[in-house]
């Protein structure tokens, strides 16, 4: 009797270490499909992503701020529905313009040149945005306005916050639209035919220096709402936020197959399930190192990863 | 005689310090089919693909349709109807024919036109059409020319550029190859086509050019080509 509880226990444990780690997960795939379409167009990894997901939490932070939401003294007032819509779709909207000017600016006089190059600015990009975020910011933390108010829902044997749900949720809603749209889309159909063979898609007739744009402005609107989505869980901003997420969603993108966008998302479930695992049920000083054990087994025994391609065909 | 579509004048194209073409002037003329024949390394598709605009030259002018291209980006040189069938084809191996044929017409916007191209070029190609969801990659050499070719077909090219449409076929593909390329020409479509094949392009064009080392070397119609004695030596294993 006692280990048919213990049984129970166990399981119930497992299935809300389940729960977590999709919601992590949700916003490591989130925040991967931007590695992987840009490293599936151009072969870069673009390693300032995650300080662009760092500024779409900013982005949605100050809306709230400016109009008297985020009083110094007082408890904090509730900010109102068409604020929280707003603050997405602002931030969405600058990041995904910050996002297409960082390929302009850094990347494109790059495009000729080695990729050791173009990876190294990268990281003077990332670099320089984090310094920008805390010149603009400052570096101390900041508490996320209240867009929502945290609960937490009851299903049977274990129990989630409402920010969980709305994260697992919004995600999964943004990548089915992203696939949508490079599937079915004329300029979906552009993107994966510069991921293919950039040379013949400019013969195409598609204008292959727009695509690449679109495609950073895409990653980067993606990257904020995974911003937005992790300030509401865990309401504390800081200008090196994107760090440690930029390196969970790398692993992610790699795991499930860099370039591949389904791979991404695939990969940034398992990832955070794994974490949530490992830390619930053995030890949370363990969690942050899965993604470092996984990273290096991929690139030991399958580098293409879950669903990408292996390698390049030669015609 | 037909205006020009395509003129090359004095055109100097380098890579880096080299130096690949050299003061190059051709024309194309309305309906015609033109060949460029010559070697190896000779500057064929360097010609090639600084008409498309993929390359520029660093003096000297291109013109098609009488207005200077040279700053032009390739992708509106597509949608003005200078199109170009890469060498090695340019398939995209992980796309499906359909789909490969699809993006000819990127640049398009009428769907009922793309549609009835689409049914035309399988009318050229049955191959293609028995094939159509097959991906790109899967295709036999002599399949993927003729889906390179029906893919470019697709953007409804007024200037058609082929680079080197034999490569690696077997003789009895190369025949059907350039059948094609004679039907299509007589549908109205320009042709200027590169080859190493001297032999077959010069019996399927009208006037032919010959580069060497980056300069045009000789000139003329092709019968006439394909009798003189420099050419016979140099490119038709003839002495």
């Amino acid at each position: 009797m006692q280990i048919l509880l213990d049984n129970a226990d166990f399981a119930s444990r497992m299935l809300q270490q389940v729960a977590n780690g999709l919601t992590k997960g949700s916003v490591y795939a989130l925040v991967a499909v931007g590695y992987t379409m840009v490293y599936g167009v151009l072969a870069l990894i673009n390693f300032a992503h995650s300080d662009v997901y760092m500024l779409g939490a900013y982005f949605a932070y100050y809306p709230a701020r400016w109009l008297g939401y985020m009083p110094d003294t007082a408890e904090k007032p509730k900010a109102p529905f068409w604020l929280m819509g707003m603050a997405f779709l602002g931030a969405m909207a600058a990041c995904a313009f910050i996002g297409a000017l960082i390929e302009r600016l850094a990347y494109r006089p790059l495009r000729n040149a080695s990729r050791l190059a173009a990876l190294i600015t990268a990281i003077g990009v990332s670099i320089f945005l984090q310094n920008v975020g805390q010149m603009a910011f400052g570096a101390d933390p900041k508490s996320f306005p209240r867009y929502v108010d945290q609960s937490s829902v009851n299903l049977g044997v274990i129990s989630v916050g409402n920010t969980s749900i709305l994260i697992i949720v919004v995600a999964f809603l943004m990548m089915a639209a992203l696939h949508l749209f490079v599937q079915k889309t004329r300029t979906g159909a552009a993107m994966r035919a510069c991921a293919h063979d950039m040379k013949t898609a400019r013969l195409m007739g598609i204008n292959v220096d727009a695509t690449i744009s679109i495609t950073f402005a895409l990653g980067s609107a993606m990257a904020a709402v995974g911003g937005i989505l992790v300030a509401m869980d865990q309401p504390r901003l800081t200008p090196t936020m994107g760090l440690l997420m930029g390196l969970k969603a790398f692993v992610a993108a790699v795991l499930g197959g860099i370039g591949s966008i389904p791979g991404a998302a695939l990969g940034g479930i398992l990832l955070g399930v794994a974490e949530s695992l490992v830390g619930g049920l053995w030890d949370t000083t363990y969690a942050e190192a899965v993604s470092f054990v996984v990273l290096i087994v991929v690139l030991l025994v399958k580098p293409s990863g879950l669903l990408g391609r292996a390698g390049r065909e030669k015609v | 005689m037909s205006k020009p579509i395509l003129e090359l004048a004095d055109v100097n194209v380098y890579y880096g310090a080299i130096h690949a073409l050299k003061g190059v002037s051709l024309s194309v003329r309305q309906g015609e089919v033109v060949t460029l024949i010559g070697a190896n390394g000779a500057g064929k598709t360097t010609t090639l693909a600084t008409v498309c605009g993929l390359m520029r030259p660093r003096s000297g002018t291109v013109r098609y349709g009488g207005e200077d291209i040279g700053k032009v980006p390739t992708h509106q040189l597509v949608a003005r109807g200078l199109v170009m069938a890469p060498e090695g084809r340019g398939i995209f191996p992980a796309l499906t024919v359909e789909e490969n044929l699809r993006l000819g017409a990127y640049a398009r916007r009428d769907k009922p036109g793309i549609e009835k191209d689409l049914q035309h070029g399988f009318e050229i190609f049955p191959r293609l059409a028995e094939r159509r969801r097959q991906r790109g990659g899967t295709l036999s050499g002599g399949e993927q020319q003729m889906l390179a070719i029906a893919r470019a077909l697709m953007s409804q090219p007024k200037l058609l550029l082929l680079d080197e449409p034999s490569l690696g076929l077997a003789p009895l593909i190369v025949q059907t190859i350039f059948e094609t390329i004679d039907q299509v020409n007589k549908q109205g479509v320009t042709i200027l086509l590169v080859e190493q094949n001297a032999r077959i392009a010069l019996k399927h064009s009208h006037r032919a050019y010959v580069i060497e080392s980056g300069e045009i070397s000789i000139e003329g119609e092709s019968a006439a080509l394909l009798d003189d004695p420099r050419v016979k030596a140099a490119y038709l294993g003839e002495s």
